[in-house]
């Protein structure tokens, strides 16, 4: 007799509600950002380098940046891998594309690092 | 214990998709997707690299700002923001419905179609201030 446990598909989801809840945390952190950095040019009305240069010297916005980077990586994982357990079928090609996925985010993540520290 | 017969009747089979007339919700539903897919591959790229080109130095600064003034350039970002305004408001939409604020199937056609029509509208309004 195969559990229900044991049955589980290996590129399934497996944390269906833990990820959706995520999902929807994640979007609330990037839209509190996006009205953040909205919000900063507004107040300068408008921008030139070095105020755009000044906000990316300050530790606070650096971190607010990278946390929003980490939430967009969390949130466009769930996303995709949705979209590649919905269409691809054969589980090597989507367990290939859920592993590019991962790594482009991971890349992603290298890059804003770079660009907030480097 | 006796389970009853599974009765199984004749349903028509018509996946055929393009000639489905798909109702508004599905198209946003879609689109989301399709928006959130562009973003992932073409939008966070695009960002990082324009973050990192413009904080390079006041002269890096400018070019990018020349750079970003070019038509092709302005179409592919203006079909970029179109994509950020619907993923954003067709995400708002989910997050209303899962506080049950407009569920039923009424509201739920309306809100979808606004969502839709709104990121095109949003989109033409960036258009016209950069043209």
């Amino acid at each position: 007799m195969v559990s229900a446990t044991q049955r589980k598909h290996l590129v399934g989801a497996h944390y269906g509600l833990a990820d959706w809840l995520a999902q929807r945390l994640t979007a609330v952190l990037m839209i509190l950002y996006t009205l953040l950095v909205l919000g900063i040019v507004l107040w300068h009305g408008g921008l030139d380098h070095a105020t755009w240069r000044a906000l990316f010297d300050d530790n606070v916005f650096r971190v607010a940046t990278f946390l929003f980077m980490v939430s967009l990586a969390y949130h466009a994982w769930v996303g995709m891998r949705n979209i590649a357990m919905d269409y691809v079928k054969p589980i090597a090609i989507r367990l290939s594309l859920q592993t590019a996925f991962i790594a482009l985010l991971i890349a992603y993540l290298g890059w804003t690092i770079g660009v907030l520290w480097g | 214990m006796s389970t009853p017969p599974r009765v199984v009747k004749a349903r028509p089979v018509y996946l055929d998709l393009p000639r489905i007339r798909q109702p508004i919700p599905a198209i946003t539903s879609i689109l989301h997707r399709i928006s959130g897919a562009i973003l992932f591959v073409v939008g966070v790229p695009a960002l990082l690299w324009g973050v990192q080109a413009s904080l390079a130095s006041p002269e890096a600064y400018d070019a990018f700002r020349a750079f970003m003034a070019r038509p092709l350039v302005k179409l592919v970002s203006l079909g970029l923001l179109w994509a950020l305004f619907h993923h954003l408001l067709a995400g708002l939409r989910h997050l209303f419905m899962d506080v049950h604020v407009g569920l039923d199937l009424g509201p739920a056609r309306q809100t979808a179609t606004a969502a839709t029509i709104a990121a095109v509208l949003l989109t033409l309004v960036v258009a016209i201030r950069i043209w």
